[in-house]
């Protein structure tokens, strides 16, 4: 399992010092809030509408058992015993004190955790996907080449002051489970006609208050060449990006207003400046960075467990979660492990300091001390044997994390909105909890299939409704609360932008608008189709008819 | 004009605060200090955005309350969630008690 360095070390100490230092000097008054504010932001400390809140980097969203029972402990310790899992591969804490912020960071970077890259105009904690290693239909781990971004771009000198905000996401699957194409750069791992692995390179997606799906710059690019190359996308970004106007400061807005030829142009240029530069990773290197992520030490076994097969037949609820939420390994007699933090009318994402610390025992105890935060805040145990499954899925079960539902209508993914944070517009955790609730029957979610709802309280659209099936978008309108619905997004390596379907919805009236867009789908669906390709079949007239008949 | 009170998070423990006639916070709305006019609120708003009030409380800012059978209450529900705490978490803030 990879480790940070000695120099990683030393710098969180020194982070963590200096914040220390200007926490003190933000209480006594000697430093403004003006002065102090980006100091925060860097160290990831935001204020919310009730309180601070601390959001702390899980690296490419993967932590071992440790780590993870710290994340417990900092919830109990600092917090008031919970903490929410975020679209990031992130952790936020809602109540931290400032004053106590400096000990829940020496706290965390005892086990090399930490919260830099969070925030601000810099590059921000790569995410990728949650299977990595692990996944059957992998190319390759990822995590590797997420590492050396990590290291390429934390506190680069020239990109600690970006235009905007920079988020690079990586996939080794052709599965893309980490929607590569709504990112700033998206990388897709695949081969070329040689036979060797590089990556195709996307620019300029993204979510937001103008979303785009990114578009290609470059069919292939070898690994060892991929950072002179990002480097290179980064310079042109740093050059022509907008700092007019934060609006139009991301990179996904040069890309739109110059075209992906230009921008491609430019990108080549100056790479062919920087490329047999020191950014050019030797074979050598890189195989370091992939030892350090060496599978663990698997056993050989038969790919089918009897005795696994009969606990099956013997428990229907097991049969079901395994279903749904367990998925197939690259190594026989393995599997992945997903436990859904979606439990039928809670909070998405939200995780209580005895819960963390259960996964986090669980993560030692049958997976290899290896434990994942996905995109779609759930947590994954990526390395079971299939002998162990049930004895997990007993435990997770006395835990409240069971619920079998990982991918269907249920799995909803939510913002804090306005719950919590200050920038909502309206809230996004209690109608996921409604739909929630309404189509809670597991049988009833099996017959609906798999169906993504997205859910955010601002156009900030940190809740991803861009990229929903059904995407839901929380907004004001005249001081209450209205919903806007949006059809046919998808974060998948099918990538699209939703549709706005017409007039938002009322808080009474948007669980009923969803229910009829399912029931529509159900009637006119054909056999083996999914929502999601339902909707691109037919279009949006049929469902636009069930919102709003002749209006 | 709807009456006014000035709000701002607490600069230690970032805790919802209402300013109070004394130039003090109160984390209950009731005790606030009321502006019944435009001159009112920006006197209001003198006295919280000073140089000796940012050690004790961050970003402070008007907002619209109404008198609801005697007592003070936001009239946007963003400040209302402010004076109670999260609606999904009615355990936790100031409506635990
Ligand atoms: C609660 C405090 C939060 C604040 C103040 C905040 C702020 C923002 C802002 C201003 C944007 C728009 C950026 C742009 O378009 O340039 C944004 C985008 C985004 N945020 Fe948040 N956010 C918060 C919480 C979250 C949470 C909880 C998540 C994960 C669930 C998240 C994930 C994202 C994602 C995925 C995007 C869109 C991707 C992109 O285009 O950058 N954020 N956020
Ligand atoms: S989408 Fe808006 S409401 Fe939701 S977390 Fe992001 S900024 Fe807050």
């Amino acid at each position: 399992m990879y480790r940070y360095d000695d120099f990683d070390r030393q710098l969180l100490a020194e982070r963590t010092a200096q914040f220390r230092d200007q926490v003190a000097r933000r209480i006594s008054g000697e430093l403004t809030e003006d002065q102090f504010k980006p100091l925060r932001l860097m160290n990831g400390v935001y204020l919310q509408l009730h309180a601070y809140m601390l959001r702390v980097a899980v690296p490419y969203g993967t932590m071992n058992g440790e780590q993870m029972r710290k994340l417990g402990y900092i919830a109990r310790t600092y917090d008031k015993g919970y903490g929410h899992f975020t679209t990031r591969q992130n952790i936020q804490y809602n109540w931290p004190k400032l004053n106590e912020i400096p000990d829940a960071l020496a706290d965390l970077a005892t086990v090399e955790m930490h919260a830099i890259q969070t925030s601000g105009n810099c590059i921000r904690n790569t995410t990728t996907d949650q299977y990595a290693g692990a996944a059957a239909d992998e190319i390759e781990d990822p995590r590797p080449y997420c590492e050396l971004i990590r290291q390429w771009s934390t506190f680069h000198p020239e990109f600690t002051y970006l235009p905007r905000k920079f988020k690079i996401a990586v996939t080794g699957s052709p599965n893309d489970r980490a929607a590569v194409r709504v990112h700033d750069i998206g990388l897709r791992m695949h081969k070329n006609d040689a036979g060797e692995t590089g990556f195709e390179v996307i620019v300029g997606g993204g979510l937001g208050r103008t979303p785009f799906v990114g578009k290609t710059v470059r069919d292939f690019i070898g690994k060892n060449d991929l950072f002179s190359y990002l480097e290179a996308i980064l310079r042109v970004y740093n050059r022509f990006g907008r700092r007019d106007n934060k609006y139009k400061a991301r990179i996904k807005i040069l890309v739109h207003e110059v075209g992906v030829d230009e921008i491609r142009r430019l990108v080549e240029e100056e790479w062919s400046k920087i490329r047999d530069g020191s950014l050019r990773v030797s074979d050598d290197e890189i195989a370091q960075y992939i030892a350090q992520f060496a599978p663990p030490a698997f056993e050989e076994l038969q790919a089918n467990d009897p005795e696994f097969e009969r606990r099956k037949q013997a428990h229907p609820d097991f049969a079901a979660w395994v279903r749904s939420n367990v998925i197939a390994h690259k190594q026989p007699g393995y599997a992945i492990a997903n436990i859904s933090l979606k439990p039928i009318g809670g909070i998405p994402g939200d995780a209580t300091a005895d819960q963390m610390e259960l996964v986090g025992d669980l993560a030692d105890q049958y997976s290899f001390g290896d434990v994942r935060v996905t995109h779609e805040q759930n947590l994954v145990l990526p390395h079971v044997k299939k002998a162990d499954l049930f004895a997990l899925w007993a435990e997770l079960n006395s835990a409240l994390l069971a619920t079998a539902n990982l991918g269907f209508v249920t799995d909803i993914i939510a913002c804090p909105g306005l719950d919590y944070c200050a920038l909502a517009t309206a809230r996004s955790i209690p109608l996921s909890q409604r739909i929630s609730e309404r189509f809670g029957d597991l049988e009833r979610q099996y017959d609906i299939g798999e169906l993504k709802i997205k859910i955010s309280g601002c156009i900030n659209a940190c809740g991803h409704h861009h990229v929903g099936h059904i995407g839901i978008l929380g907004l004001d309108k005249r001081g209450k609360e209205f919903y806007q619905i949006t059809l046919g997004g998808d974060a998948s390596q099918d990538a699209s932008i939703g549709k706005i379907a017409g007039a938002g919805f009322s808080e009474a009236e948007v669980v009923d608008a969803i229910e009829a867009l399912i029931t529509r789908y159900i009637d006119i669906r054909t056999v083996g189709e999914r929502f999601i390709d339902t909707y691109r079949r037919v279009g949006m007239d049929p469902f636009k008819e069930v919102l709003y008949g002749d209006r | 004009m709807s009456l006014q009170v000035v709000t701002a998070n607490r600069l230690d423990d970032g805790l919802a605060v209402f300013m109070t006639a004394d130039d003090g916070w109160s984390t209950d709305l009731r005790d606030a200090v009321c502006a019944e006019d435009a001159p009112q609120a920006e006197a209001l708003m003198a006295r919280a955005d000073t140089e000796k009030q940012q050690v004790t409380v961050v970003g402070p800012y008007l907002i619209d309350v109404a008198q609801e059978d005697g007592v003070l209450v936001p009239t946007k529900y963003r400040e209302v969630l402010r004076t109670l705490g999260p609606s999904v978490r009615t355990d936790l803030g100031y409506q635990a008690g």
